[in-house]
């Protein structure tokens, strides 16, 4: 065994190249990213093939996933939370299918919202697709159970889902690993018919999968993942899911005299839960998250034997990650706050980088848009939603990836004409391109900027799918050569990128604008390696 | 209860190379076999944003990834502003170790004088023109090594396990990388000690 240091998302990553992974599929998205960008440059995973390059989006990186598990093989695939609602429809349809070779889906959920337009829970998807759910409390959790997973999901059959949250995907600490295990031979599934979801097969499917669902309650009663762990203070009795079991212990240096289930694996240990909850007076849920196991042990009738404390009592937040603080809050115990924020203290939020082409089109734009009123440019996500705040103010929606385009086509439907969308490269290859068909189909006065800075900015500079080919997406799709231009945003164009703006506004049609010039982040750090791989060149 | 134990809350702005730190305070801990979590800002934040890294030492293991309030032992700032934005955490007998060069990307950016007296005002604290004592050992980029070294009385790691935490990180990079870094950080904490 050897030790190593890493962030919780790069542990997943390690764990699935060690256990056998012959392909990862992925979309970038904070907090996902690095798990893949660790695959990517791991020299071992490189070495033995393991396939790694980005997908369009979550959902054709969901469904290469299930491919490769079809032909026998381990695959991952990851995501951030509201990813999955992009990958939704093949993720539900593979718990019907079933897996043939492990197939691990991890989803990465941002409570508090860091990085994200809401903090949904990723639990209720592996609830809703009946499927079992792995979730690490720590780096070396996150580990074992990538590194499990695929056995796991071998064992029962059915994909798997890993949740963590942005803290663990982003926090570092020393991972023990195992030895490595083989790849997969090539084998198709013994069941032909199983990955056909025609009406009379599915049906046949679901019942299999409803039968797996006590099979999958019993593997849990059983899991390491779940302890429950006795204590002689049995006034209370705490229920910590994943990473939430960390801020428990973190109060508790000299161990905790309450009995505690920790549960790390589910559908939920029933038997463990009946066990603490018939021995203690109370009992603490503590999750990450939306009160999922909190809400299902109150049950509709709130006929539960104890009370049930935890974010919909008030004891801890509705909303909002937890911390050792909260949970220390809802303990009873006092919290040592230190020093206030002094007044002077002033917000520092994220801006657009100096120099970033995204800026220059925006004032370009904005200048354009002054005699057509307001309320007229629908956004989308990535670093130019950053226009958003002062002082560009230069957008009025951001929603999901893709909806500038058709929301800008909606309002222009009802009249608001023209319409602008504002969308970047990599999300227009993601989400943008369908509904720029719908869009082309009726000619809809809109006009689109896709403001592209060559590269996915935001989650730190992935390649983007986009790169080459948003002309020839945009004419195939049917964009009429004369109404799509392309200019740089540059200072010094300001004047001609207002004409060109304010030509195609004034076009009662639909214009496609590529504001090309590449992120000033990607640029450096591409010139900074090129310097690197100079200068180590020539000293060799 | 451990011997061994700091709460570190490393600030500042995004790109300012607090993860730098981060990476060798990591290597310097490893060596030394002590038990650490690091958590850290990706994402949204990183572009010019407040950032932030909580780095936890101990020789027995350590539960929550972030610093409980009241608990930092010191916040290493490369940063003056971004040094009173965690305050909350610091305990009563905590350091405030800070960069007095400030990092000005906001309209409404306080007077530096303000925010220096306001530092001033905490009995444990250093200030430190970072950037000028970087600058005059040519590595201008250096003056986040400059900090650690300053900060470095203050953390339960030999000076020495800090000093191959920076040859293990910048190796790749080069011996004269290597050296200068070596430089900015024994500046660093000869400024402290002056």
């Amino acid at each position: 065994m050897n030790e190593v240091v890493l962030l919780g998302a790069e542990a997943i990553a390690q764990g699935a190249i060690d256990g056998g992974m012959s392909g990862v599929y992925a979309y970038p998205g904070t907090p996902s990213t690095e798990i893949t960008e660790y695959i990517q440059r791991n020299s071992g995973a490189r070495k033995e093939g393991i396939h790694s390059e980005w997908s369009a989006n979550e959902k054709t990186a969901m469904e290469s996933a299930i491919g490769m598990s079809y032909a026998g093989k381990r695959a991952m695939v990851c995501m951030k939370h509201v990813g999955l609602n992009v990958a939704a429809d093949p993720f539900i349809n593979s718990a019907i299918t079933g897996a043939g070779g492990g197939l691990i889906v991890v989803v990465a959920d941002d409570p508090s919202m860091h990085s994200s337009q809401n903090e949904q829970d990723s639990r209720f998807y592996g609830d809703f697709a009946l499927l079992p759910i792995l979730e690490p409390a720590d780096q070396q959790e996150a580990y074992d159970m990538a590194y499990n997973g695929f056995s796991l999901s071998e064992k029962v059959g059915l994909p798997v889902l890993m949740r963590i949250t942005t803290r663990l995907s982003h926090s570092r600490s020393r991972v023990l690993r195992m030895k490595n295990i083989a790849e997969n031979e090539l084998k198709l599934p013994d069941d032909k018919k199983k990955f056909i979801l025609l009406p009379s097969i599915a049906r046949e499917r679901y019942k299999l999968l409803l039968n797996l669902q006590d099979d999958l309650t019993e593997l849990s009663e059983n899991a390491a993942y779940n302890t429950l762990k006795d204590g002689n203070d049995r006034s209370l009795g705490i229920i910590a899911c994943g990473i939430s079991h960390n801020y428990l212990m973190e109060n508790y240096p000299e161990g905790i005299p309450h009995p505690v289930l920790k549960i790390g694996q589910y559908p939920v240990p029933v038997k463990k839960i009946k066990e603490i909850t018939s021995s203690c007076k109370e009992i603490l849920v503590l999750e990450e998250g939306y009160p999922i196991l909190e809400k299902s042990l109150l049950g509709l009738l709130n006929n539960s034997p104890v009370p049930i404390r935890g974010r919909l009592d008030g004891s801890l937040p509705r909303d909002g990650e937890l911390n050792s603080d909260l949970v220390r809050k809802a303990l009873g115990m006092e919290v040592h706050n230190g020093p206030e924020i002094p007044e002077i203290m002033v917000n520092r939020p994220p801006a657009l980088c100096k120099g970033c082409g995204h800026i220059d089109i925006y004032h370009s734009l904005i200048e354009a848009l002054t005699d057509f009123g307001e309320g007229r440019t629908f956004a989308d996500i990535g670093c130019y939603t950053l226009g958003a705040l002062p002082p560009y103010n230069a957008i009025n929606t951001c929603v999901d990836m893709g909806a500038s385009i058709t929301m800008a086509k909606g309002a222009a439907d009802a009249g608001l004409v023209p319409s602008v969308a504002v969308i970047g490269d990599s999300t227009f290859t993601h989400s943008g391109m369908t509904g720029l068909l719908d869009a082309v189909i009726e000619n809809s006065p809109i006009t689109i900027i896709i403001s592209d800075n060559e590269t996915t900015g935001m989650t730190g500079g992935q390649v983007s799918s986009a790169v080459g080919r948003i002309e020839g997406i945009c004419l195939g799709i049917g964009v009429e050569e004369s109404h799509l231009k392309i200019v740089t945003p540059l200072k010094k164009n300001h004047d001609e990128n207002v004409q060109v703006i304010l030509n195609e506004l004034n076009y009662h049609g639909i214009s496609v604008i590529i504001a090309r010039r590449e992120c000033i982040q990607t640029a450096s750090k591409r010139k900074r390696i090129e310097v690197e791989t100079k200068s180590l060149s020539t000293k060799s | 209860m451990g011997m061994k134990k700091s709460n570190i809350i490393l600030s500042g702005v995004g790109g300012q190379g607090i993860l730098t730190i981060a990476g060798i305070i990591g290597m310097a801990t490893l060596k030394e076999k002590l038990y650490f979590k690091q958590s850290e800002v990706h994402g949204m934040s990183q572009r010019g944003g407040a950032v932030q890294s909580n780095f936890r030492i101990a020789d027995t293991p350590v539960a929550s990834d972030l610093v409980p309030l009241g608990q930092a032992d010191l916040i290493l700032s490369v940063e003056p502003l971004e040094t009173l934005r965690y305050l909350p955490f610091l305990n009563k007998n905590g350091w405030l170790v800070c960069n007095s060069s400030p990092f000005i990307n906001v309209p409404d950016y306080p007077e530096l004088e303000k925010i220096l007296n306001t530092i001033a005002e905490w009995p444990n604290h250093l200030i430190i023109d970072a950037d000028k004592i970087a600058k005059d050992l040519g590595n201008r980029r250096g003056s986040n090594m400059v900090i650690l070294g300053a900060a470095s009385q203050y953390i339960c790691l030999d000076f020495e396990s800090l000093e191959s935490g920076i040859s293990a990180i910048f190796e790749r990079k080069g011996d004269a990388v290597v050296q200068q870094n070596l430089l900015a950080l024994r500046a660093g904490r000869d400024a402290a000690l002056k």
